[in-house]
């Protein structure tokens, strides 16, 4: 096969080059993994960067503060685009149908007042706390879920022994490097440069440099009227559909190779566009837009999953949530407090796991974020404790080093 | 000229050498020169061997020879593949299944395993995808110059002999359209060893070198009056006379007449090249005397004796001196480095230094540097993408050392594809010609910071691509970046960064 690839002269498609170097490195050596439970349970970990506002995705809507707090931007049951009720405090966003659907079956758990130790507001430090797993900021080349597989037993669940974790992405997302080898790959599409960077530049080019901004700002209105997806559309606005075909593909492949009998048990892949601090577009607009990407992406994970889904779990996380209240420019500033969404086959779902913590002025964080009120390393200790059978001791101590104290939340995993 | 006071001193200015003058700042680069930005750039030019490379490529010749063998081979290969396909099909009449329909690449080049279905999942990729087959002779001759080229730019303290060299390889532009094999041996060979020399030793250099007869077409011009004119009934091709004198010296404006054009191109009939299929010295320069126009020639009203190939030398070496040449040359100066509209007291400076050096580009380069108008702080030339790429590389760090096809799709993406200008004017370097292209550097941002970013410390990125140049509102940007990723490529794409 290698021969005639060789010998070929069309340019591989992708297709070819996986076939092809399937044959090269099939993987044989690697031992057979005994399912001595009858599982064989797959974790894919999607760090969504730029904080994704929690309470605009999951909205409390039987919070009596709930429309005081947020006005035009507060979802309702009611409203003109109607939340999806997921019980009688919760609803979620209107652009997550599959989602909901997830959630309705029993697939999909949604915790929420939910963040990392981290109490700052810097994206960069947020995202490498969120990702390296540990309990100060602090630089660190390995993360934890590539330590969570480092670390199983083996002959367990997931035999760590000639196990990789699967990255997807030009860059390694940080939350899956480490001593564990890595299998990545790329979408060939890269991922497109978002609205919300090409708005920063604009914002930026207005005040500094007419000429730049004129030169962004007519292509964006060109973007505008096309929004076609169509991949060879104007370079440097994607549009919505560029997105979710850029999300559904990534995190679809993902799955795809999760799925295979002999493939990698843990993956990784990142998705970038939730800073939505001006006209966040929460039932139409921007965040609707993505997250109906993100929905098509869950989507796609479970198709591709195929009978695996239902040894599936995979959780959704943000380096932290959005302020309560909508800022002066119809968006939200750097919160605290936000969602993690949970979804697969192998989870007790059809639940939101939340120790409410209000909406009034005083139980506001600092006056200002959703309060915390479950750290989010409960959440992932748990899922890994109970999903791939991690020990109570490694997760403490290698995988979020110094969370002695913080318990793994039970009952996640059916 | 001397250096004036503030402007040309401490990190602003060295900043603003580094972007306006080299290929923009690497770590450290900055502090480096801050001391005395100016001298820093005026030591540039007398670096031992400076616009030179340091390797160890084909000639122009014997790349030509190399490629033609190369082709012949092909060929002959690909009239064995046909005589053996006649044959199999000869065999199998009723086969209808051609492996070379595109939609049906995929199974033929790799069949599905018996129990494969359409939605399985891909066997998996290593990290180390396999290794493509390595490109065709000719592409891979254009990869090695282009890396070497490439490295130079990104490896070198300031850059400015490099940005130098970028600037003349393009006004004497040839295209790999024409003439892949030696657009890379051809920047070596005529353009580098006189950057920082006289400009008519350029001129001699670029309009005998074979590359360039090729690419404007003297090698298919023959004098009306010369032996082979008479005996094939042929003439001239004044292409290579015209645009010696309208691109390459006096300029457009520079006096000359259509009967300038004809003569000239007359005396360059003879002017050739050695077919690159003949073994020894295929593809090197050649007079052919039954080539040239016999008898004398006037041009912008000089008589050439017909001196044979000595007559062009003359012609070239007064083109060369001409004023016209000399502002025809500042005015590109200026242009390229200062701005699009430079001042008139600048082109005026470049071209009396121009006429009293007697063309020494170095002296050229001197006074570009040391004028005033040199520094004004005002940043209003919007960088070529490919010197905005190079920067990229130097901001970061980032070894290009498997990267020059990225880079060089990348290039051909922003639509400066390296030595593929559309004509021999080159590649503009106006603003007017790369600002709707601004919105596509976005895209090549996006992706060069993915790659890159998740290690990089951006506000550090900053002060060390720009210092002192970032403006409040950029630093504040690039501080409230959703990513590292997205703040590296907010950075790159800064005006501060864009512009020089």
């Amino acid at each position: 096969m290698r021969a005639r690839y060789a010998e070929s002269f069309h340019a591989p498609t992708r297709r070819e080059l996986l076939a092809a170097s399937g044959s090269l490195f099939a993987w044989a050596y690697l031992p057979q993994i005994a399912h001595a439970e009858g599982r064989d349970p797959r974790f894919l970990a999607i760090v969504l960067r730029g904080a994704l506002d929690g309470l605009a995705t999951v909205a409390p809507v039987g919070d009596p503060d709930w429309i005081a707090l947020r006005g035009d931007n507060a979802l309702t049951l009611d409203g003109k685009t109607p939340a999806l009720k997921l019980n009688d405090f919760f609803a979620l966003n209107p652009a997550m149908p599959k989602l909901h659907a997830m959630f309705t079956a029993n697939e999909a758990i949604v915790v929420h007042a939910c963040a990392t130790p981290y109490r700052d507001r810097s994206h960069f430090e947020g995202q490498d706390l969120l990702e390296n797993g540990l309990p100060k900021p602090a630089i660190s080349d390995s993360g934890w879920l590539n330590r969570a597989l480092a670390g199983l037993a083996p002959g367990g669940r997931v035999d760590p022994r000639g196990s990789r974790a699967f990255a997807v992405g030009p860059v390694t997302p940080l939350v899956v490097r480490g001593p564990a080898p890595v299998l990545s790959w790329s979408p060939q599409r890269v991922q497109p440069a978002s609205a919300d960077t090409v708005q920063r530049l604009l914002d930026l080019y207005r005040h500094t440099d007419q000429r730049l901004a004129e030169a962004i700002d007519d292509n964006s209105k060109l973007a505008t009227i096309e929004q076609t997806g169509n991949m060879n559309q104007k370079p440097g606005v994607p549009g919505p559909a560029q997105v979710r075909a850029y999300f559904a593909e990534a995190a679809g492949t993902a799955a795809k190779f999760l799925a295979q009998p002999d493939g990698p048990r843990v993956g990784a892949l990142a998705l970038d566009g939730w800073d939505t601090h001006v006209n966040e577009g929460i039932a139409n607009g921007r965040l609707a837009q993505l997250l109906g990407a993100l929905d098509d992406a869950l989507a796609a994970v479970k198709a591709n999953m195929g009978p695996a889904w239902k040894d599936t779990a995979v959780v959704l996380v943000t380096e932290f949530g959005r302020t309560a209240r909508i800022n002066g420019t119809d968006g939200t500033d750097h919160g605290t407090a936000t969602v993690a969404l949970l979804a697969g086959g192998a989870l007790k779902g059809g639940r939101v796991l939340a120790d409410w913590p209000g909406l009034k002025s005083n139980d506001l964080y600092e006056n200002r974020d959703l309060k915390p009120t479950t750290d989010l390393r409960a959440v992932l200790k748990g899922l890994l404790k109970d999903h791939l059978r991690a020990d109570d001791r490694v997760l403490a101590q290698n995988v979020f080093p110094g969370s002695g104290d913080v318990k793994p939340m039970a009952g996640l995993v059916a | 000229m001397t250096a004036s006071g503030k402007a040309a001193f401490g990190k602003e200015a060295a900043a603003l050498a580094l972007h306006r003058f080299g290929f923009g700042p690497a770590r450290g680069s900055i502090d480096a020169i801050a001391g005395d930005p100016r001298g820093a750039v005026l030591a540039d030019l007398e670096r031992p061997q400076a616009g030179r490379l340091a390797v160890n490529l084909p000639s122009s010749a014997e790349a030509a020879r190399a490629v033609f063998d190369f082709r012949a081979e092909q060929t002959a290969k690909q009239k064995l593949e046909l005589r053996a396909k006649k044959v199999a099909e000869a065999d199998t009449p009723n086969s209808n299944f051609d492996c070379r329909k595109p939609g049906n690449a995929a199974p033929c080049a790799a069949p599905p395993a018996p129990n494969e279905a359409e939605n399985q999942a891909p066997v998996q990729q290593p990290a180390q995808p396999p290794k493509p087959p390595e490109p065709p002779l000719p592409q891979q001759l254009i990869l090695d110059e282009a890396k070497a080229r490439f490295d130079a730019a990104t490896g070198t303290d300031i850059g400015f002999v490099e940005r130098l060299v970028w600037f003349w390889s393009n006004h004497f532009c040839i295209s790999a359209d024409k003439i892949p094999a030696m657009v890379g041996p051809y920047e070596r060979e005529a353009i580098r060893p006189h950057v920082l020399g006289r400009f008519v030793d350029m001129v001699q250099a670029v309009e005998s070198h074979p590359a360039m007869l090729f690419y404007l077409d003297n090698v298919e011009s023959m004098g009306a009056d010369s032996v082979a004119g008479i005996t094939r009934d042929k003439g001239l091709n004044e292409n290579l006379a015209r645009e010696t004198m309208e691109l390459h010296t006096v300029g457009v404006h520079g006096g000359y007449t259509q009967q300038d054009v004809t003569s000239f191109a007359n005396v360059l009939t003879g002017w050739t090249w050695i077919d690159p299929g003949q073994p020894d010295h295929g593809g090197e320069f050649a007079f052919a005397k039954r080539l040239h126009q016999p008898g004398d020639q006037v041009v912008l009203g000089k008589i050439y004796p017909d001196t044979g190939v000595a007559q062009g030398r003359a012609v070239l070496a007064d083109l060369a001196r001409h004023p016209a040449t000399a502002r025809h040359i500042a005015d590109k100066l200026a242009r390229h480095f200062i701005a699009d509209e430079p001042p008139p007291s600048l082109v005026a400076a470049l071209a009396r230094s121009f006429m009293d050096s007697d063309g020494n580009l170095k002296q050229v380069a001197r006074t570009l540097v040391t004028a005033d108008e040199s520094w004004v702080p005002a940043r209003r030339k919007l960088k070529v993408p490919s010197a905005w790429l190079v920067a990229m590389f130097r901001l970061t760090g980032v070894q290009p050392d498997n990267a020059i096809g990225r880079v060089l799709g990348a290039q051909g993406l922003l639509g400066e594809a390296l030595w593929r200008p559309p004509a021999p004017n080159g590649y503009p370097d106006t603003e007017a010609a790369w600002i709707d292209g601004v919105p596509r550097r976005l895209d090549i941002a996006n992706e060069f910071a993915a790659r890159v970013a998740a290690t990089m410390d951006p506000l550090a990125l900053v002060d060390t691509g720009l210092g002192p140049l970032a403006s409040p509102e950029t630093r504040d940007t690039i501080a409230r970046a959703a990513s590292r990723a997205q703040a590296v490529a907010l950075l790159v794409m800064s005006p501060e960064f864009l512009r020089s």
